[in-house]
């Protein structure tokens, strides 16, 4: 066990761990953030999507002691008052079926709308592909970004 | 008083629903119960509360797996009821006994439950009209409702619902109240969102995973690593050592590690020292298939159908189609790996978690510990994903016995490794089909299937529109197991036979859609033996789907396949477009005709449809299970692979034939017919015949 400090949702929180632990546990189990999913454990699905310093990583391979000083963003605070765009869009649509995979979609989806705003279908294709929906809201998805998007821009 | 009233309702109400059983679930639940009719004014039965504030509660009595019912199934109540569909609350209900069969399967809920749950608005409707009615001493008659208020038609003036809940419990409970006039309809048919909609996308917890109790310790438990292997000696003493372990203890055919945190768990689990022992065959799948073909070279002695003589009809023949299909085992793969809540203390045993039968969990918790069932409360979360995994009870009745043997309460969560070794597979089977066609007809069709675990069956559509006519399934006995995965049955013999249905066009040199409706016609007209399908529904969903794709009409580089199925009492037809890039298809649209009745909510009702085609187009493309030794070798999506985003189709357009006839089944009928409309293309633009699942390693 070790005392490990992490920026999570712009707050510095100190949890007491196995550094091994992947992120994914610890925002789970310790910080009591389950919003981020458990799929695969193994970078294939994507439930697990959280921001590192803005960028969309797989929190359940990455160890709580690699993570350092950087911030991370979780669905539960990406935005304060659940109402980023692609939040609006997806309930606008009624994207999700059981739901499990929408977290990790939405946080994919929210690193692609900051480094690209206007994503075109084959980006969108590109930037989602590492997250897998089992009841195949993928037609829905791909209309919700482009719907944020155009929500950003006003 | 308000208590008092309540309860005389809930027997009342269960005399006219016949449950005797109500009785026996009221005084179990004597403190419970009245702890939470406390604030409850009037709850004239299991589906609905009103609260002394106002608020009203729709209970959605079967469980929610992405099909989308916790939605559904209260707006069929609150249409009747007439409320204000943005101010009510909705919340899964527990397994309770006066709400019939609270199953998530066979897409029966909304199917089983429309009449009912119309009754159970209407109930509550009209003792709240003739609360209202007393209250300004006028007829019933003259009363109508909107939006949670009676409404005196005349005189304008109006009474809300939570202003006339404590008289409305104190009348008698009308046994036969009037339903709406469907045409009367204002939420039934429109475009409802999810009810969990915003606590999906802001990450709240919601599912089975994300339960957290006072005392409770997660679980890992190491599960036979192969079918046909048995716990030997376990070495428990590296795990306890691990930071976080508390405990080590074994159940039936398997060991539990229990800790403070799902890591330390899955350390603990991955630190036992067990020795695994074969006690029975260790099968594979090469030898599955190998003996699947003998046994389809055999004709079997009892056909589940013989119309006519297949046999004599070859006699003539000009051509004879004799080719087989192959298709692998499937695992469930729904996205919330499995996992259970259970606390067993005192001879009480609590039981949260994902479940299609809670009733069946329970019961078998119930014999397994040798608690009463009166003694286990069961509920279920939100589910990440059902598609028949859920449907079997291993899972829930796996964490009671863990929590009775630590005694402690206890999450167990399970690694998608966990879950591909551990499932009731869809079964392998093979299928040979054999035809005889004259030079410009059909003369007989006869198909032949076997499976693992259970024979299939071959009575449906096609039957019926063939003078000969044979149909044969056989079982294969094996000790991996097989259970439902999502359209049983129908998800396998719709690829085969509207395949097949292709390959007749193809050597007759006619039209899918054209021949399809000429052999509807005879069903129809000069139909031979029983049918269980109607010719004219059928018919109208091809007729649409027409429509919608212009069937007919050819875009350069684009290729079409056609499919059609009939499953749960629901009519599909597909049109599927392709382009080949890579060698690989891209499907670029997706038309699809759906005759289910009437829609209930149409937004989840195309969600379904639309989820139902992609999920075919996954399954038809990608992934497989390969046993060896009886082990599994996908053991996670590294291996078992899912359709992605860019294999996704670019658009799917969905339809649905204009029905007053009551709701039918939508979880499932439109995935079986997607795999052979998607080969039919592949076919159209490559000429390669794809007999057999998955494609994509066929390809490119
Ligand atoms: S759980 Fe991390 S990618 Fe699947
Ligand atoms: S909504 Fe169920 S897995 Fe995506």
């Amino acid at each position: 066990m070790a005392i490990i400090n992490l920026n999570v949702n712009g707050k510095t929180l100190s949890v007491d761990v196995d550094p091994s632990t992947p992120l994914l546990w610890v925002l789970r189990d310790h910080l009591n953030l389950v919003g981020t999913k458990f799929g695969c454990g193994m970078a294939q699905c994507g439930a697990c999507t959280v921001h590192l310093n803005g960028n969309a990583i797989r929190s359940c391979t990455l160890p709580v002691s690699s993570v350092k000083t950087n911030a991370i963003v979780t669905i539960e605070g990406l935005s304060e008052k659940g109402d980023h765009p692609l939040q609006q869009a997806w309930e606008e649509l009624d994207v999700s079926q059981c739901g499990y995979c929408q977290a990790g979609q939405i946080m994919s989806a929210a690193a692609l709308l900051k480094r690209n705003p206007k994503p075109t279908d084959q980006d969108i294709d590109n930037a989602m592909s590492g997250n897998i929906c089992r009841c195949g809201t993928h037609v829905r998805i791909r209309k919700a970004i482009h719907l944020a998007a155009k929500k950003s821009k006003k | 008083m308000a208590t008092t009233h309540s309860r005389r309702n809930f027997l009342k109400v269960s005399a006219l629903s016949g449950g005797g059983m109500l009785i026996s679930f009221s005084l179990l639940n004597l403190t419970a119960e009245a702890k939470a009719l406390e604030d409850v004014v009037f709850t004239p039965n299991a589906y609905i509360k009103i609260n002394a504030d106002g608020s009203i509660v729709l209970f959605a009595p079967n469980p929610e797996i992405g099909q989308g019912v916790k939605t559904s199934l209260p707006m069929i109540v609150a249409e009747e009821l007439g409320v204000d569909w943005r101010k009510i609350k909705v919340e899964l209900a527990p397994l309770d006994s006066r709400m019939g069969r609270q199953t998530a399967g066979g897409s029966g809920s909304v199917r089983g439950r429309f009449t009912e749950l119309r009754t159970v608005g209407a109930t509550a409707r009209e003792m709240l009209i003739a609360a209202a009615a007393q209250q300004w001493n006028v007829s019933a008659a003259e009363c109508t409702v909107d939006n949670g208020e009676v409404i005196h038609k005349t005189s304008g003036r109006k009474l809300s619902y939570a202003s006339l809940a404590s008289a409305a419990a104190k009348l008698e409970v009308p046994t036969k109240p009037a339903l709406k006039d469907p045409k009367e309809f204002k939420l039934i048919g429109t475009r409802v969102q999810d009810v969990d909609a915003h606590k999906i996308v802001t990450g709240q917890p919601l599912f089975g995973i994300d339960t957290r109790r006072e005392g409770m310790l997660f679980a890992m438990v190491s599960r036979p690593p192969a079918y046909g292997k048995t716990l030997g000696e376990v070495n428990d003493a590296a795990a306890l050592k691990i930071d976080g372990v508390k405990k080590v203890v074994k159940i039936k055919n398997a060991v539990a590690v229990l800790a403070t945190s799902t890591w330390a768990a899955k350390k603990g689990r991955d630190a036992l020292v067990i020795q695994w022992n074969a006690t029975e065959k260790l099968e594979n799948t090469a030898e599955h298939f190998a003996t699947f073909k003998t046994m389809l070279d055999k004709p079997t002695a009892t056909p589940q159908r013989n119309d006519g003589d297949v046999d004599a009809a070859a006699q003539g023949a000009v051509k004879v189609l004799d080719v087989t299909y192959e298709i692998p085992t499937l695992s469930h793969g729904q996205m919330e790996p499995l996992n259970f809540f259970a606390n067993v203390q005192d001879g009480k045993v609590e039981l949260f978690g994902p479940t299609q039968v809670p009733a069946a969990v329970r019961t078998e918790v119930s014999k397994q510990l040798g608690i009463p069932e009166a003694n286990i409360t069961i509920s279920s979360p939100r589910q990440g994903g059902g598609f028949g995994r859920k449907l079997m009870t291993d899972n829930g009745v796996e964490a009671a016995l863990i929590s009775a043997a630590a005694q402690c309460p206890v999450q167990v969560q399970w690694t998608r490794e966990d879950d591909m070794q551990n499932d009731f597979y869809r079964p392998a089977e093979m299928w040979r089909y054999r035809a005889a066609l004259s030079a410009t007809d059909l003369l007989s069709w006869h198909q032949s299937g076997v499976g693992i675990g259970r024979g299939v069956r071959g009575d449906s559509y096609v039957a019926g529109a063939i003078a000969n006519y044979r149909a044969e399934g056989q079982g294969l006995t094996s000790n991996t197991p097989t259970g439902w995965w999502r359209a049983p049955g129908a998800n396998t013999l719709a690829y085969v036979a509207e395949s097949f249905m292709d390959e007749l066009c193809t050597a007759l040199k006619k039209d899918p859609v054209a021949f399809r409706l000429a052999l509807l016609k005879k069903a129809k007209e000069q139909t031979v033996g029983k049918i269980n399908y109607d010719p004219e529904k059928y018919k109208s969903v091809i007729d649409l789907v027409v429509k919608m794709s212009k069937w007919g009409t050819k875009t350069p580089g684009v290729f079409r396949g056609f499919s059609t199925w009939f499953s749960f009492g629901s009519y599909v037809a597909q049109v599927v477009d392709v382009q080949m890039v890579d060698g690989q298809p891209k499907v670029k649209k997706v038309y699809c005709a759906v005759n289910c009745g009437r829609v209930i909510n149409l937004s989840g009702a195309e969600n379904q449809v639309q989820g139902s085609i992609v999920d075919g187009i996954c399954h038809a493309m990608f992934p497989k299970v390969t046993f060896v030794n009886g082990a599994v070798v996908e053991t996670n999506f590294h291996q078992y692979k899912f359709l992605r985003m860019k294999d996704a189709p670019t658009e799917i357009e969905v339809q649905f034939v204009e029905s007053d006839e009551a709701p039918t089944g939508l979880g499932e009928p439109a995935l079986p017919p997607v795999a052979a409309a998607l080969a039919n293309a592949i076919f159209a633009a490559t000429g390669k015949r794809l007999r057999k699942l998955p494609f994509a390693e066929q390809l490119g």
